[in-house]
């Protein structure tokens, strides 16, 4: 399947570089700040007091020289200026597609019908369509509302939505009714029932979604914003106590040096960097082109402690081929092979085309040995189950084993004993069996084999090594299913299901507490779409499917379930390596402050100056400045995140811990010391 | 250190060992209300304690019924125990005739009571009628601990239970707690001391004369009764101002010790019940190891600070030998150096508040460490209940930055941490602290304050600081040298006593109650583990950062400093 190239952004873009530093100017503003982000807000606060600050020494003179002042000052703003940065590239990537989208829905005109049955129509803006509206959309039209095909049938091209460049076709009835805004039609005409209203399409949320606006901070980000704002009270009021115990020995300090405590304490880097985090682990799911309706299905990706994959297509490649002739007593397999090979030949299907190469390749039988010009052909009808073909004076049928059985008890010919046998043999490999008669004679049974995808062995065992429990959903029978489930190596299995046991299978799983994922397509899918945490919906399904879902793909590729834990998993892995990093860092900035604060009262406190800072001047300025940098440095690791390999948690931890907890202590202490050595050797500070 | 002292305080550790599992599995017996010990007994007193105070024992109460229950009770015992003081001269057993207590000293007292807190602006012999410290202060200490251990509970049974809004009852809690528990220990307890030779009387004051000829007065009273508890109920207010100093309340060495295993032993023996009760000895288990490793942690450096020579002391003069030149002021003979810091690393890590030496004659680093123990929070064992629930605000909090990293949305014992829970833990985890830095630099702006102090520059500083870290953490016991009786200690650290025990219980039901209601998910491969090695180690680390970085500028003012000035020439 080919990608739409829009979707695909490289993180560095001139373009997109010039428009996020024109943003993160933008996003200075207090009132904004204030809402989304305190501790940034925070961080802004002091800036304008050192900005108070540094200004008024251009009358005053001050203990600290104004340079020192400047140099602090300059700093600060870039903290804030660099949390803005992050932000707003991750935005800017949404944005650049958002752009994309709305082209594909500017300049679309409505043929809006008074009824089903008028063939009259008048030309109206989409934005007049409402929710019932019926309109008529031909060749060449834009599709411009979402909304349920009711007559009609036609091919349309939804690359702009999917990236598909492959038309799909789209009929009243069954699974494949639904149209989207912005899609056109190539050949024929569909009548459509709009579904949405105005600026609700499918298309309409995509936009508000890839460009932020909807963004709602998720349950997961609030609670972490809860302890982040907690810390920065807590340190309001430290910082604030040590200027009374400054009071206390007798010495004052400069309120610059405790300002800049305060700014070096509170957790920056993550506040700085959460929003970034959030976007662009919505944005890595669009580079899959799977849309998420939030971020909130994001964070539950990550939960997932089941998941449930149809085996056609996720599991098994689509088509089963035949691989051996099994005969019943009595009958040589050369015959079987002949029969089925005849039977077979204007199958035209990939199980057909696998049947006829079997019986070349294994039993040297030649096509061209078989003169069938005259022979009649009996087409695979859903409503018997069997297809064939009359040749010369041979009647061959092949088929479902209960619709065969029948056909030859009817004709009142007895079954071998054996023939079942046979079936079940085969059932229990994991293939299928397909009854073969000829002249109501039962010859035997084809052994259709089911592809297990390679690899998806591996992939199961990695899931289960996350902790995750992988369920193979089939309409198969019982044995079928235990064979190919054993085969594939999930871990459970519901066979002949229906969408009702799907439902009641997830409900099960979550009454035990358990997360459950699944994608579908149809609208009897919706329901268990609904229920569980995290719904794929494809985007070739149903309406309804894709309302149900919280995410859609735009592949319609179930494969991606797997994808979309992995991603959902490598965002919270971010948020939080970076979170342990940062408070992690505090510990070296004590001690790069502390003694620089009380220098001038208690000498002695040098003792506790491990780094052997220059001056007091220069620690502070270099802590300020290792705390700026940091938020730059970390920005690409919260745009492309974590990286992530499935192994178990408890060795995730031990990973993560060893790097971001320890390195998070260490890390700062070379830093500060390195930026100090800088602007002592470049004389930036005496 | 000696070789004599280190092996006392391995032994001492691995006694509490021995003895959480015998008394954790009662205390679970007694919280999951099932059957003990002696129920013939036990049954018939809390059924008619039941009767009257007309409880349904069996019918349980959400979140909020039982934070209310908590209050209204803790708001009665609190004016109970003011009236107590204020007519104590009316009331019977008053041998010496006390007055009534003053006002603003009655309130303190009252409040640094019912919050377990057993801090002590007056001198017991001199102040209190034995009525009062019977029927009052005493009564207390058992009703205090008990609804610290409820509190516990219930934190317990939220992780242990699922899909509901029911914790308990409340009343039926504490009288459980009290009947089943508390009593009987402090009663055999209790007769322990009467052996050792501790009081239990209600005789006027003896009047002795002493060998030089002078009058002394000997106090006397129901000494044992009343230390039993102190000790057990982790509430170190003692029945004479001298505390544990005091011949009469810790007489000998075997005292000394078995105050020292029944400080740390019920509520270690908690946590050993939190691991049953949940299901998981593993956990449990990994939450007492990181307790002890803590202490360890604490207890070596403060051992080694207080057993190094004073440089300044040896200037004077160093012809002494090295036994005399060691820190033995504000000490008793009978117990020495080992005991000492083994005693005050104990109570200032349980928040009990006793002291068998003078704190504020320790050396500044090993002092340091008294307040450092306390700057955690309750969290090294820690007060009966509130250790481990603090312990377990601590837990959730490493949970939640940590576990992320595992790329699952945090969680404990199959519970979501979440936007609620994160809230509460928060306040429970800065209502301290916040306390603490406020009213410390509150006191260094008052002039009044430091003219009390006695001493200036860090020794100063940290006597002020350890004052409001003992009030704001429940502790109770204090650095001498403080004027305590005024009147702005005694309401600011009544504030500090209120705010560090009611909030963070207020904030811990909240925990519960939203816990309570979510579904436990099953453990996979996929689980953030919280048991073992790694989990012990990240808890410490979460611990010492965030409890101990909001106290490093004034540990750092403080103690540190005084340190390195006791070096310099």
């Amino acid at each position: 399947m080919s990608k739409h190239p829009k979707l695909k952004q490289s993180i560095l873009n001139k373009e997109l570089l010039l428009t996020a530093i024109k943003d993160s100017f933008k996003k200075l503003s207090p009132i904004a700040l204030f809402k989304s982000n305190p501790v940034m807000f925070a961080v802004e606060t002091i800036c304008f007091f050192s900005t108070g600050v540094l200004i008024a020494g251009l009358f005053v003179s001050q203990k600290e020289s104004t340079g020192f002042v400047l140099q602090i000052t300059i700093w600060l703003w870039f903290t804030v200026l660099f949390a803005n940065f992050s932000e707003a590239v991750a935005e800017g990537k949404g944005k650049a597609q958002a752009e994309s989208l709305k082209k594909a829905k500017s300049n679309i005109k409505a043929k809006l019908l008074k009824a089903q049955n008028e063939t009259k129509y008048v030309m109206v803006e989409p934005s007049k369509l409402g929710i019932g509206s019926i309109v008529l959309a031909e060749t060449g039209d834009f599709i411009p509302a979402d909304g349920d095909v009711i007559e009609g049938m036609a091919s349309i091209d939804e690359s702009a939505i999917t990236g598909e460049s492959e038309p799909a076709i789209r009929e009243s009835g069954g699974d494949r009714c639904a149209v989207t805004a912005g899609t056109r039609v190539i050949s024929d005409w569909v009548k459509i029932k709009i579904t949405s209203g105005p600026g609700e399409s499918f298309i309409d949320k995509m936009i508000k979604l890839v460009e932020g606006a909807q963004r709602k901070k998720t349950p997961n980000e609030l609670a972490l914003n809860i302890l982040l704002f907690g810390f920065t009270l807590i340190f309001i009021v430290v910082c604030c106590a040590v200027e009374g115990f400054a009071y206390f020995t007798g010495f004052n300090i400069p309120v610059l040096f405790i300002m800049a405590l305060f700014i070096t304490l509170i957790p920056t880097t993550i506040a700085g960097l959460l929003s970034a985090i959030g976007i662009s682990g919505m944005d890595r799911l669009l580079q899959a082109n799977i849309l998420a309706k939030s971020g909130r299905a994001v964070e539950a990706a990550g939960d997932i402690d089941t998941l449930l994959l149809d085996k056609t297509g996720t599991i098994t490649i689509g088509n089963r081929f035949a691989s051996e002739f099994v005969p019943v007593k009595g009958v040589e397999v050369k015959t079987l092979a002949e029969a089925s090979l005849l039977s077979s030949l204007s199958d035209e299907t990939p199980e057909g085309r696998s049947i006829v190469s079997l019986a070349i390749e294994k039993h040297n039988l030649k096509k061209e040995a078989y003169n069938i010009t005259d022979a009649e052909f009996i087409p695979f009808s859903a409503y018997t189950r069997i297809s064939g073909i009359n040749y010369k004076d041979s009647e061959i049928r092949k088929g479902a084993v209960e619709s065969i059985k029948s056909l030859a008890k009817n004709a009142g010919v007895e079954i071998p004993s054996d023939l079942d046998t046979i079936v079940k043999e085969i059932s229990m490999k994991g293939g299928t069996p397909l009854a073969v008669l000829k002249n109501n004679k039962p010859l035997g049974a084809i052994y259709l084999k089911d592809v297990i995808k390679p690899g998806i062995r591996d992939r199961f065992t990695e899931l289960r090594k996350m902790g995750i429990k992988t369920v193979m959903i089939t309409g198969d029978n019982e044995l079928t299913a235990a064979a190919i489930a054993a085969e594939a190596g999930v871990d459970d299995y519901v066979s002949q299901a229906t969408p009702e046991q799907k439902l009641e299978y997830i409900r099960k799983e979550q009454f035990e507490g358990k997360m459950v994922a699944m994608c579908g397509d149809g609208t009897n899918d919706a329901p268990a779409l609904a229920q569980s945490d995290v719904g794929v919906a494809m985007a070739t399904g149903t309406t309804a499917a894709r309302e149900a879902g919280n995410m859609v793909d735009l592949d319609s590729d179930p494969t991606k379930l797997i994808e979309v834990v992995k991603i959902g998993k490598q965002l919270l892995i971010t948020r939080g390596s970076l979170t342990t990093f940062s408070i992690t860092n505090d510990l070296a900035k004590y001690f790069a402050i502390i003694p620089a604060l009380f220098a001038a009262s208690y000498p002695g406190l040098q003792a506790l100056n491990i780094m052997h800072l220059h001056s007091p001047q220069s620690a502070i300025l270099s802590a300020i400045i290792f705390n700026a940098l940091i938020i730059v440095f970390l920005i690409p690791m919260a745009l492309k995140g974590v990286k992530y390999k499935p192994i178990t948690a408890a060795a995730a931890l031990r990973k993560n811990l060893l790097i971001y907890g320890v390195g998070g202590i260490i890390v700062p202490f070379a830093g500060v010391k390195l930026i100090d050595l800088i602007i002592c050797f470049t004389g930036l500070v005496s | 250190m000696t070789e004599t002292g280190i092996i006392k305080i391995a032994i001492f550790l691995i006694v509490i060992l021995f003895l959480v599992k015998p008394l954790g599995f009662y205390i679970k017996r007694v919280l999951c209300g099932e059957t003990t010990l002696l129920d013939f007994i036990f049954a018939p007193v809390e059924k008619l304690i039941y009767f009257l105070l007309r409880v349904k024992p069996d019918k349980e109460q959400n979140w909020k019924e039982y934070t209310v229950s908590i209050i209204v009770f803790s708001i009665f015992s609190l004016i109970l125990l003011f009236f107590i003081q204020r007519f104590q001269q009316l009331l019977p057993g008053n041998p010496q005739n006390f007055g009534e207590v003053p006002g603003i000293l009655a309130f303190n007292t009252a409040v640094s009571f019912v919050t377990n807190t057993n801090w002590q602006a007056y001198s017991g012999e001199s102040t209190m009628s034995y009525f009062s410290q019977v029927a009052g202060l005493s009564v207390q200490q058992f009703l205090s601990a008990a609804v610290g251990i409820a509190v516990a509970a219930v934190l317990i049974r939220s992780f242990a239970r699922k899909n509901t809004d029911n914790l308990g009852n409340f009343w039926v809690d504490i009288t459980r707690i009290t009947v089943r528990l508390l009593l009987p220990l402090s009663f055999i307890l209790a007769l322990f001391f009467i052996w050792q030779g501790v009081p239990q009387n209600f005789n006027n004051y003896v009047t002795a004369q002493t060998l030089e000829g002078a009058k002394q007065i000997i106090p006397q009273g129901p000494v044992a009764s009343f230390e039993a508890i102190k000790i057990l109920g982790t509430n170190g207010g003692g029945f004479f101002g001298a505390n544990s100093m005091h011949p009469y309340e810790n007489p000998t060495p075997f005292t000394n010790i078995i105050q020292c295993i029944c400080i740390f032993l019920i509520a270690s023996s908690l946590v050993y019940a939190f691991g049953l009760m949940i299901n998981s000895k593993k956990q449990g288990w990994t939450i007492l190891i990181a307790m002890i490793i803590l202490f360890v942690m604490l207890i070596v450096p403060m051992y080694y600070f207080e057993g190094n020579i004073n440089p300044q002391v040896k200037k004077i003069d160093s012809s002494l030998s090295e036994d005399l030149l060691k820190n033995m002021q504000g000490k008793e003979t009978r117990f020495g150096i080992a005991d000492s810091v083994l005693y005050s690393a104990l109570t200032t890590s349980t928040s009990t508040g006793a002291v068998n030496c003078n704190l504020d004659t320790l050396n500044p680093l090993a002092g340091g460490i008294t307040i450092f123990n306390m700057s955690l929070g309750e969290v090294i064992i820690g007060g009966v209940g509130s250790g481990l629930y603090n312990m377990l605000m601590f837990v959730i909090l490493t949970v939640f930055i940590a576990g992320l990293m595992v790329g699952r949305t945090p969680e404990f014992l199959g519970k979501k941490i979440g936007i609620t829970e994160m809230k509460f833990v928060m306040i429970a985890l800065l209502i301290s602290p916040f306390c603490v830095l406020f009213f410390t630099a509150l006191g260094c702006f008052l002039p009044s304050v430091v003219a009390d102090l006695k001493a200036y520059g860090p020794h100063g500083f940290s006597r002020i600081l350890y004052a409001f870290m003992s009030a704001a953490n429940n502790n109770g016991s204090s650095f001498s040298g403080l004027n305590a009786n005024t009147d702005f200690i005694n309401i600011s650290t009544a504030i500090c006593m209120l705010l560090g025990r009611f909030v963070s219980i207020i904030a811990v039901m909240g925990v519960a109650g939203s816990i309570v209601r979510k579904k436990i998910i099953p453990p996979t491969s996929g689980t953030f583990p919280t048991t073992g090695a790694i989990f012990v180690v990240m808890l410490l680390v979460c611990i010492l950062i965030i409890g101990g970085l909001n106290f490093f500028p004034a540990l750092a003012l403080g103690p540190i400093v005084e340190h390195v000035m006791m070096f310099s020439p």
